[in-house]
């Protein structure tokens, strides 16, 4: 299964290498990655496969909400369909 | 693929503009629970009910978080209680709601609906000892809902339900004073009353419905709102496929979650209902919608134009987005959910006239609109058959909920909390209806050629 991983926030040192371990940790593998920084504000969307991951995603979720709080960053993770759905015919 | 401009759109939506799932409502036939002793028809009703929405909290939930998209209410509405309970020997059908109440509450739903009437054309037994027994099932239960439908456009409208759903109303009011009237929030007298709608205090399951169904309410006047923005100034062929195009996103939205809860919980799926349905949440109003089309205030001269093309290109954009569209599905104009509406009506500009005449072209009628505690019980009836005949008319749907607050005059708020909002109470005309609504009979079902 495909989900979206969003990370937006204030620039800061190691936000990827973070977002990457925890993901690895839970064996998601992320098929593409598109960064931007604009003014000291970080953006990144993940495209990732969870199909190896033995968690739930809404368990995979709050893991990255937790750490996000902890670095003062919005993470979060979320099936594609919901993308698709909204933006694809 | 998707590029990252179009998932952060969506992540906006459901961050700084609102967008959520209303509610999954899922339908419940009671029709099997009818038994003579109403013990055991309410044992019945609590255990059919208990047994088949048992995991729809959870599943809500769970979709809630994989999603990523809030998922506001888990609902449930069940048969019309006057068909389930016809069978049974009994004056009184409080204890169907209070039973309605628990398995509501053991399931960790918001809400349920369906202690309801179906009676545009007259009054079964059942049918009367249901209303009779609305005051006391509103006021001694705490999340359900009931509604009455009074009228329709093939039946006409039944006077005689008319004046006793005044009278309901205000006893209703009376017994629910300590807070003001709020057992009147939780009762809807409609016209044209639809079978499959989600949203409460409206919804009860048809009996044209299987025996379980899930029905989805999208929302978003958030998103509708930050996307008129974008186009100020321009003329209304741009406004109405903006708005178009933001209906079709959201009630993709609704869609997805829907077939997902219907899949997960083995229950067929039914509508999405693409209704824009306010919250008092700064930036979640219709009103300012209607405002942000370029009229100074809500209620002002203009405003039921905008809410027309509103109302029309919020049902265009939808229904191509889901495979099966129902319910109100529109825009809701209910005065205390909605901070625009609640501006407005404070400061005098929108009046109780002007909100009928945008029920002509909105989703449903009057709607959370509080008015003075002595207003006579004839006079809400005649509020209630003047909204009735705009539905009948016009082949639409119309309700009223309306709330004579105990205890308090014009320029006075009526406090609901959460969702429900704050009411500011509004004037009625003083003239007296009573010798009108004490005509009974019924208004004849109305031409449908000839239309001018």
């Amino acid at each position: 299964m495909k989900a979206i991983v969003t990370v937006i926030g204030k620039d800061q040192v190691g936000i990827i290498a973070a977002v990457c371990t925890l993901l690895a940790e839970h064996s998601i593998n992320i098929l593409d990655i598109t960064q931007t920084v604009l003014q000291e504000n970080f953006t990144m969307v993940m495209l990732v496969d969870t199909s190896a991951c033995s968690l739930p995603l809404g368990d995979i979720a709050d893991l990255l909400d937790k750490a996000g709080q902890a670095r003062g960053l919005s993470i979060r993770i979320q099936r594609e369909d919901i993308f698709n759905a909204m933006h694809r015919i | 693929m998707l590029n990252q401009h179009e998932i952060l759109q969506t992540i906006r939506m459901i961050d700084q503009q609102h967008l959520d799932v209303r509610t999954i409502t899922m339908g419940i036939s009671l029709l099997s629970c009818a038994h003579s002793e109403v013990k055991v028809a309410c044992d019945n009703v609590y255990d059919k009910i208990t047994r088949d929405a048992e995991k729809l909290v959870a599943t809500g939930e769970a979709i809630e978080r994989e999603f990523g998209i809030p998922i506001v209410n888990k609902r449930i509405s069940v048969t019309p209680i006057s068909l389930v309970a016809a069978a049974s020997r009994t004056d009184n059908y409080a204890p169907f709601a209070q039973a309605m109440d628990r398995a509501a509450k053991t399931c960790g739903v918001n809400f349920i609906g369906g202690f309801s009437a179906l009676v545009q054309k007259g009054m079964t037994e059942a049918d009367r000892t249901l209303i009779h027994s609305i005051p006391e099932a509103l006021s001694t239960t705490d999340i359900v809902c009931g509604s009455v439908n009074v009228g329709s456009t093939k039946a006409g409208i039944d006077m005689d339900a008319v004046a006793l759903m005044g009278r309901t109303i205000k006893d209703l009011a009376d017994r629910t004073a300590d807070t003001r009237g709020f057992g009147c929030a939780k009762l809807v007298v409609f016209c044209n009353a639809v079978e499959d709608n989600p949203f409460m205090a409206g919804a009860f399951h048809g009996v044209g419905e299987g025996e379980r169904v899930i029905n989805v309410g999208v929302s978003g006047p958030g998103v509708v709102y930050h996307a008129l923005q974008s186009v100020k100034g321009q003329p209304f062929d741009v406004v109405a496929e903006t708005v178009k195009k933001t209906a079709f996103r959201i009630t993709r939205m609704g869609q997805l979650v829907a077939q997902e809860a219907s899949r997960r919980l083995g229950v067929p799926f039914g509508i999405v209902d693409l209704s824009l349905a306010p919250t008092p949440a700064v930036g979640d109003s219709v009103a300012r919608i209607l405002e942000e089309m370029g009229l100074e205030t809500c209620g002002i001269h203009g405003t039921t134009a905008a809410l027309a093309l509103l109302n029309d290109a919020v049902k265009k954009g939808g229904v191509m987005a889901s495979s099966h569209v129902g319910g109100l599905s529109g825009a809701f104009i209910p005065v205390s959910e909605d901070e625009g509406m609640i501006a407005a009506a404070s400061s005098g500009v929108l009046t109780l006239d002007k909100l009928e005449a945008m029920t002509c072209v909105c989703s449903v009628g009057l709607d959370m609109i509080a008015v003075p505690g002595d207003t006579s019980a004839e006079t809400i009836s005649a509020i209630i058959a003047d909204e009735a005949a705009i539905g009948m008319v016009n082949s639409k749907t119309t309700a009223v909920r309306i709330i004579p607050a105990p205890g308090c005059k014009v320029g006075d708020s009526v406090e609901f909390g959460g969702l429900l909002g704050s009411a500011p109470v509004m004037p009625v005309h003083p003239g007296s209806s009573t010798d009108f609504i004490a005509r009974g009979g019924r208004i004849p079902a109305p031409m449908q050629s000839l239309k001018n």
